[in-house]
């Protein structure tokens, strides 16, 4: 459809908004943009401003209705909130680059949840397919041209269940501080955190300094790991800085951090009353006899993050294995997937942190813009080069810390036959080691054809991981606390996590009628995934 | 530490005027830019939504968008994301029960 990019589609009958919202920006320029940047996080940000600035057209495309990503997530412009930075380490940084992105030109397209990304069709052009909204609810389908993509669509937490994970009340680590940091609401007065990562200290000190009791944090792993590789560690003084930071702040709490122990039961009827916390040996399996119960009426918890890839694995980019058992996606020197023209940065290629995140997004803008404009030479600049040493360094100490917090094997002892470990579809831990067992599956697809598992609204991102090492067990393991079957030999090796099958065609729920809705390109219907470069 | 800090004081916020919107018929106050989810959670209430199977309560969890668990019944609609949907004034929200599948006729 030459001379009309990145029109709004008309709305079909039934989808007509149900309700009135800020519409999307108006979508020009009418010619693609030069860079569709999917993610205004740090990583999508400091990418856009940066080929921005170097002459690139470029738009931003984002689920929020405000930029800052997960991390600088912060309170909507009605709550008033004068300090912000109260809640965030290194406010003032972030202020800073949403700063230049304003100024910069760079359209912004809040509340555009990207749904798929489809390659070019002969005519090097991207579409990038969006419903907009608050929740892509009834909103109008939405579709952005842009020669080269750069994707920044960061990471969600990984969840590792237990009995009574579902109760109203336990909650998401990384939902709680979100909740806290935009809405400025607790979920309870006293809140456990549990789980694994850094992510658990700073969401105990936010928890604790907006007026939260935090009885204990509960770390799976202990931080022994990090001591075994001192050259990295002494590559990330910002990271060890903003853990002292945390440590201090819990101290000043009297928050106790306990290490080497899992919540293993969430008690409570409607909602969680106490949790019973275990003693876990070296492959994560509860010790018996160690679990002692504490009272609360929240538990925050999270076992570190998944990079959200999806959009890029339908379109046949390759992913490596992180230390600690997740996928990402595969990128080269310059930030750049297997997939010609299609660029990541931040968690996409890898869980590393905010600092991580914008020097890779930098590095990427400049890597697109030497592509574009033909100056290969930008790219061996002695900013890109700075930029790439430091995205090595801090790449080097995530791994790092990653391999510290990987979920040992034996963590499937504490989770029984009657758990639910897909929330959507409620399917038990037993139903799926009856799939893996008797039936033989091996992997999360084929537990999902067999048991539904996977298969519900959120399409396995919660119990993706759960299942997966279920799966690889082959239904071994009873998950009566006896550990058997749960050890080494049933795990994968290394004693990680295997991935998840991370191939969502859609990556977020579309209605059928925004499907339909979608005009033909070069002949060709609508989406899903049928590019050239899909390899599934 | 004195145990009567809140969110708000920490970040010094001094929002509009507070709304209501209702809860399963009962009123529950929001502030201007909380979505609804934070503005149940604010009243202390964190279920608003039951499972189709077995009938339990589910509320926010993981509070960015992506596990759908916090689907409720707004202004008569199913299936919205509580924690991604800004509360309006007068907003009539209900607990979703069941497949919520209403929403999805094409």
């Amino acid at each position: 459809m030459p001379g009309s990019p990145s029109e709004p589609h008309e709305p079909s009958e039934p989808y007509e908004p149900s309700e009135p919202y800020e519409s999307a920006a108006p979508y020009e320029p009418s010619e693609p943009y030069d860079l569709a940047v999917i993610g205004a996080g740090p990583a999508g940000l400091a990418g856009a401003v940066t080929a921005c600035e170097l002459g690139l057209s470029v738009a931003v495309l984002d689920a929020a209705p405000q930029t800052g990503g997960q991390y600088f997530r912060h309170p909507a412009p009605g709550l008033g909130a004068a300090r912000p930075q109260a809640l965030h380490h290194d406010w003032s940084e972030f202020t800073a680059l949403r700063g230049r992105f304003e100024a910069s030109g760079v359209t912004h397209l809040p509340h555009h949840h990207v749904w798929t990304v489809r390659p070019p069709d002969g005519d090097g052009i991207w579409t990038v397919h969006a419903l907009t909204g608050p929740d892509a609810h009834g909103g109008t389908p939405a579709r952005v041209r842009a020669r080269t993509i750069l994707l920044a669509t960061g990471a969600y937490e990984r969840q590792l269940p237990f009995p009574g994970w579902t109760l109203p009340g336990v909650i998401g680590a990384g939902g709680a501080q979100a909740m806290l940091k935009s809405g400025l609401v607790l979920p309870g007065r006293r809140i456990v955190v549990a789980g694994s990562g850094p992510l658990l200290l700073a969401v105990a000190s936010s928890l604790a300094a907006a007026g939260a009791r935090v009885p204990a944090v509960v770390e799976a792993s202990g931080y022994l790991g990090y001591a075994r590789r001192p050259y990295a560690l002494a590559a990330g003084p910002h990271k060890l800085l903003e853990a002292a930071v945390h440590g201090s702040a819990l101290l000043r709490h009297r928050t106790p951090l306990r290490t080497r122990s899992a919540v293993t039961e969430a008690h409570g009827t409607d909602r969680v009353e106490a949790v019973t916390v275990s003693r876990l040996d070296r492959a994560w399996r509860p010790v018996p006899g160690t679990g002692r119960r504490i009272a609360c009426d929240a538990l925050a918890v999270g076992h570190g993050l998944v990079p959200q890839t999806e959009l890029a694995t339908g379109l046949g980019c390759a992913t490596r294995r992180t230390p600690d058992g997740t996928h990402a996606l595969a990128l080269d020197a310059l930030q750049e997937s297997s997939v010609p023209g299609l660029w990541a940065a931040g968690e996409t290629g890898g869980t590393g942190g905010w600092d991580l995140a914008r020097t890779e997004g930098e590095l990427a803008g400049i890597a697109v813009a030497a592509r574009l404009r033909g100056l290969p030479a930008l790219t061996r600049s002695r900013r890109a080069r700075a930029l790439a040493r430091r995205r090595d360094r801090l790449r080097a100490f995530a791994d790092v810390m990653a391999a510290a917090h990987a979920p040992g094997p034996g963590w499937t002892a504490w989770l029984p036959d009657d758990t639910d470990v897909c929330r959507c579809e409620e399917v038990t831990a037993g139903s799926i080691r009856g799939a893996a067992g008797a039936l033989g599956a091996r992997d999360a697809r084929t537990v999902k054809l067999l048991t539904r598992a996977g298969m519900g609204w959120c399409q396995g991102r919660m119990c993706g991981a759960a299942v997966a090492c279920l799966a690889a067990e082959g239904g071994r393991g009873g998950g009566r606390g006896d550990g058997a079957g749960g050890g080494a030999e049933g795990g994968t090796a290394q004693g990680t996590v295997p991935p998840s099958a991370e191939r969502r065609p859609l990556a977020v729920p579309v209605p059928l009628g925004a499907l339909a809705d979608l005009p033909e390109e070069s002949g060709r219907p609508g989406p899903p995934t049928d590019g050239p470069t899909a390899d599934g | 530490m004195a145990r009567d800090r809140n969110p708000a004081d920490l970040v010094g916020a001094d929002p509009g005027p507070p709304f209501e919107i209702t809860f399963d018929g009962s009123a529950v106050t929001a502030l201007p830019g909380q979505s609804v989810a934070a503005a149940l959670w604010g009243a202390g209430i964190l279920a608003w939504r039951t499972t189709r199977n077995g009938g339990r309560p589910r509320g926010a969890f993981c509070g960015i968008g992506q596990c759908y668990d916090c689907l409720a019944t707004v202004n008569g609609e199913p299936n919205r994301r509580a924690c991604l949907v800004p509360a309006r004034p007068g907003d009539t929200v209900t607990t979703q029960e069941g497949h919520g599948h209403a929403g999805l006729a094409v």
